[in-house]
């Protein structure tokens, strides 16, 4: 396996928040290229504190993050945020432009993508999230699922290797919940996805990692790990009422 | 273009302008009114003419700037007061003594405290918000002045929606303030809004750095405005410029 350069790799990353919480006690994973991976777990188990691990918004204090082989360090943190795109979890957090198609261009400009081809680049991002006709509206006048695909469209505009979303189904109508997740599943990304949603992380993630108290608890096939009910039972986990996978 | 509460969408040729020209000829305008000497009452005059030479241009409606304009009743209240309270040497209107540096004093608010209202409410209405900032960064205004304008601009509106959403949720569990000692309630909201709005500052901040922010807003390329309608745009400014300066000669 090791032959292969993984999509991510995160090695025994350590991290405390300055009012001494220890939000990552040792964190292991590796995502391989392609792979769709959920990242479940309680809250304040460390899945956000993990994801912004992965574009070097927060350092660990022991530990390393390398994405496509590239380590995360100071001098490679413009490398690295083009690479690993994050949907945030409240698209209002994520869009701050007066208009969806400047707030799609945000990312391309800064990433320094020549100002001839970002155009191209927001047409294509909001083609592939079914949103070109609302270009010049602004964020705030959209639906909660538009903006979640607005979010998402921001990110694909800088073109990533690998794609993170952080809680992706929360706050979304059944009908808007579907839609991004065949959305999702159509652009053949890799992608990292922090869930509470158990039954989404089965739609759209073939593996899923548990993390609880900032360590990888268990790291199996979606289908096998909401399973085990003990397991879920003992992380503060379960599925919706109605739902057997045992 | 979405209409606000001070910008009318139109498709005039002062709309169509660069908002740099716009906002350069605003300054100018306002510069030369507020430096034009009080006494002289015909430059005023003339002043107003130019504003309604480029309303005709703009055709916005009279009562929609007269509407805006009440903003600056506080001041036209103590315009009207300045003549009864001032010193000497005073003189009689219609039987009531009044203050001679009073009367000036209170004419030169109202006249120029207007005027710059008016011209202002003409840059507003003519450019959406967003242009303006784009314009002020086109002019290279300091970046944190534009940053923090063009994220104001998108923050006011999320604000203002969670401000109501908590009131409806205060006034459904039964508050009903009436009177000002029953407005804890209120103010307890407004300190959680503000908790709420700097934590969703933080979050901004940390999606704007997850897509590769480095402090400076990019700025979509702009062609130039070019000579012509830069001299179009200011115009009305130069016109007020010479009036100004006849004034300041003749005075």
């Amino acid at each position: 396996m090791d032959d292969v350069t993984a999509a991510l790799l995160v090695k025994d990353l350590e991290f405390s928040y300055p009012d001494g919480h220890r939000a990552l006690a040792g964190v292991d994973l590796r995502v391989e290229p392609g792979e769709r991976v959920a990242v479940l777990g309680p809250n304040g188990a460390g899945k956000t504190t993990l994801v912004l691990h992965l574009n070097g918004v927060l350092t660990g204090t022991r530990g390393q993050v390398e994405v496509a082989g590239v380590p995360v360090r100071k001098r490679t943190l413009k490398e690295i945020r083009r690479r690993v795109g994050v949907v945030f979890q409240d698209p209002d957090d994520q869009l701050f432009m007066p208009t969806v198609a400047e707030d799609v261009a945000f990312g391309p400009r800064n990433f320094g993508v020549p100002e001839a081809d970002v155009p191209a680049r927001v047409r294509e991002a909001l083609s592939a999230v079914g949103m070109e006709a609302h270009a010049d509206r602004s964020p705030m006048h959209l639906s909660g699922g538009q903006r979640r695909r607005v979010a998402l469209a921001t990110v694909l505009a800088c073109d990533p290797d690998i794609l993170v979303l952080d809680e992706p189904s929360s706050n979304l109508e059944p009908l808007a919940r579907r839609e991004l997740a065949e959305l999702l599943l159509g652009l053949g990304r890799t992608m990292l996805m922090v869930s509470h949603d158990l039954p989404y992380a089965l739609q759209l993630c073939p593996r899923s990692v548990l993390i609880d108290r900032g360590v990888v608890v268990a790291d199996r096939p979606t289908r096998d790990l909401l399973a085990d009910r003990d397991l879920l039972a003992a992380h503060r986990l379960e599925l919706p009422w109605g739902f057997r996978l045992d | 273009m979405s209409a606000t509460v001070l910008h009318r969408p139109g498709d005039s040729p002062v709309h169509r302008l660069p908002p740099e020209v716009k906002v350069v000829g605003a300054f100018a305008a306002v510069l030369c009114v507020v430096a034009t000497p009080r006494e002289a009452f015909w430059a005023f005059g003339l002043h107003l003419v130019v504003l309604l030479a480029v309303w005709a241009v703009v055709r916005v409606p009279l009562g929609w700037y007269a509407r805006r304009a009440l903003i600056e009743v506080p001041f036209v209240l103590l315009a009207f007061v300045l003549p009864f309270t001032g010193g000497a040497p005073r003189t009689d209107v219609l039987g009531v003594s009044v203050s001679v540096d009073g009367a000036l004093a209170g004419w030169n608010i109202l006249a120029k405290g207007t005027l710059g209202v008016l011209v202002s409410l003409t840059l507003a209405a003519t450019t959406h918000p967003r242009d303006l900032v784009v314009g002020l960064q086109r002019l290279r205004a300091p970046r944190l002045l534009t940053t923090i304008a063009s994220l104001m601009l998108r923050y006011a509106e999320v604000i203002a929606a969670e401000a109501r959403r908590m009131r409806t949720a205060r006034v459904c569990r039964g508050h009903d303030p009436r009177f000002l000692w029953q407005a804890a309630a209120t103010a307890r909201g407004i300190g959680v809004l503000f908790l709420r709005s700097y934590e969703r500052g933080e979050r901004v901040h940390l999606a704007m750095l997850a897509r590769g922010w480095t402090g400076a807003m990019p700025v979509p390329p702009s062609p130039g405005a070019g000579p012509w309608r830069w001299l179009a745009g200011v115009t009305p400014a130069l016109v007020t410029a010479l009036v100004c300066g006849t004034a300041l000669w003749t005075t």
